[in-house]
């Protein structure tokens, strides 16, 4: 108890042990150096474990994404079998590039949602559909970068809902944008203009056997131009029949042409 | 009771000279009969093989109600249902409270909650009510039912704070009658349509509509036939099991 009516109602001075209850050299101090800040606060600068490229096309009945199971550390080949094609209910789909952490991150955030959803509705038969779920991300992904602590991701929202396609991007910055062919990363660059070529205009009659094609088609360009990607993905389609992520698979590739390639390390002639 | 009206019973934080604390009792009161029309209702949870069945009598105090308003079955997490008798507002109150710690606990193991770790922390939640002479303990017996690692499993939470697990429980006006006609059932061996169909039975059998006002028969069910999610009772196989639990009425009198 403080006996100095001057002092109530103040915030106490914790430095000042004023009954003696500690000895000298134990007593707690709250000076400078002290706080939680005294290290500044700690922000995410660059990305750690990486995701590379997400692909995503519209074409006839709905919307089909891929992306590569490896997530690197660096220039090292560190997991080679991490899904980065996430559903999220039944008829949303999203794919990741950058940080792995910070996904598994948004995924556990998407969780909670999805759940406070289901509790909430108490079985209205209501549920979240991809334009809501890329609305909440790109808040969320904007309310992070203007804490200057983003989440370093750049994400693809694809689905299906009453009958409607929808594929959209956001990415650490907040930005958004939609297109019925979408890439993050290196596959923005490398497979965009492909897939552009093949699907643009021709959304509405590209099947689904020719969607498996064009999106084969991207990834083994990038397999061949990408040097953080592998030879090991998942192809997912979003239907009005709902979500469905393929097991892993591989195309083939042919390296022969590399042995006549000359100028580069160590060959003598 | 003997002792009511010697100044025992003003409050919960106060013991009784033989060691009873008349505040919870009368929160038992509360959930069983008397009390305000409202509270007047039964409910029954049933554990059977693939699952968790709940089912409420609903008594609709006015013809003004919007049909299934006020319901009393609530779901706290995908796996999780509650259904409480008693006063309709601390059954929300201890909803929203058990929908907190269940997303806690996601946050803390990433993984849903055990059933019998919820019930565990509402059991907590409820007894602090029954401490303290500034607060009143909470009015509500609650059904707490869900599909976790280990299977179904199924607590009844009492207005004191202790939980009980059960394979058929029964809570409110008509428990007695009802947890005659559960012990009936062999409910290990009932699939999770035919444990609908008995709960239907057991609600109408237990409401008393000679003295009652019309009620609604409030289900739901969470287990394989789900996919592991707490939902309504689909409005067809409700309607069937409403057909077929009056039948039985009827052959029963």
């Amino acid at each position: 108890m403080d006996h100095f009516p001057t002092n109530w109602g103040r915030p106490r001075n914790d430095g000042f042990d004023a009954y003696g209850t500690y000895p000298i050299a134990q007593r707690p101090y709250n000076g400078l150096g002290n706080d939680v800040f005294s290290e500044g606060v700690q922000r995410t600068q660059q990305p750690i474990v990486t995701g590379t490229s997400v692909l995503a096309i519209k074409y006839k009945d709905g919307v089909m994404m891929s992306a590569d199971n490896l997530a690197s550390y660096g220039s090292l080949a560190r997991f080679k079998d991490i899904q980065r094609l996430h559903p999220v209910g039944t008829n949303t789909i999203i794919g990741a590039g950058g940080d792995m952490s910070d996904f598994q991150y948004i995924q556990a955030l998407l969780d909670d949602l999805m759940v406070e959803e289901f509790t909430e509705g108490d079985g209205d038969g209501h549920a979240l559909g991809p334009g809501e779920i890329h609305e909440y991300l790109s808040q969320v992904m904007y309310a992070r970068r203007s804490k200057m602590d983003p989440l370093w991701n750049s994400l693809i929202v694809g689905g299906v809902k009453d009958g409607k396609r929808f594929l959209s991007y956001v990415d650490l910055l907040g930005t958004t944008y939609s297109a019925s062919t979408l890439a993050t990363g290196y596959g923005s660059y490398i497979a965009q203009p492909l897939l552009r070529k093949a699907v643009e205009g021709n959304e509405d009659n590209i099947t689904e056997e020719e969607a498996v094609k064009i999106l084969e088609q991207s990834m083994k360009v990038l397999f061949y131009r990408d040097a953080r990607s592998l030879n090991k993905y998942q192809i997912a389609k979003i239907t009005s029949d709902g979500v469905a992520i393929s097991e892993s698979r591989s195309v083939d590739t042919q390296w022969s042409f590399a042995d006549g390639i000359r100028g580069y390390g160590a060959q003598t002639q | 009771m003997t002792s009511i009206g010697t100044g025992y019973d003003l409050s919960a934080s106060t013991y009784s000279p033989d060691g009873r604390i008349f505040q919870v009792e009368y929160a038992n009161k509360a959930v069983e009969n008397s009390g305000q029309d409202l509270s007047r209702s039964t409910a029954i949870g049933l554990r059977v093989k693939d699952g968790i069945i709940l089912a409420v009598e609903k008594l609709v105090h006015s013809k003004l109600l919007i049909p299934e308003a006020n319901r009393r079955i609530q779901t706290l997490d995908r796996h999780l249902g509650l259904a409480t008798a008693g006063l309709l507002a601390d059954g929300r109150q201890l909803a929203n409270k058990a929908r907190d710690e269940s997303a806690n606990f996601r946050d803390s193991f990433r993984s849903p909650a055990p059933v019998k770790y919820i019930a565990d922390r509402l059991g907590s939640y409820i007894q602090v009510y029954t401490l303290y002479s500034s607060v009143r303990p909470f009015g509500i017996s609650t059904i707490i039912g869900g599909v976790d690692q280990d299977g179904p499993s199924l607590f009844v939470i009492e207005p004191s704070g202790v939980f009980f697990g059960y394979h058929g429980a029964a809570v409110g006006k008509g428990r007695q009658l009802a947890k005659t006609e559960l012990e009936k059932l062999k409910l290990s061996d009932l699939s999770m349509r035919q444990a609908v169909l008995e709960a239907a039975r057991i609600i109408y059998l237990v409401h008393d509509d000679s003295k009652e006002k019309t009620f609604e028969l409030e289900m739901s069910w969470v287990g394989n036939d789900t996919n592991g999610l707490h939902v309504p009772v689909p409005k067809d196989l409700l309607s069937e099991a409403e057909q077929k639990a009056k039948a039985a009425l009827e052959d029963f009198e």
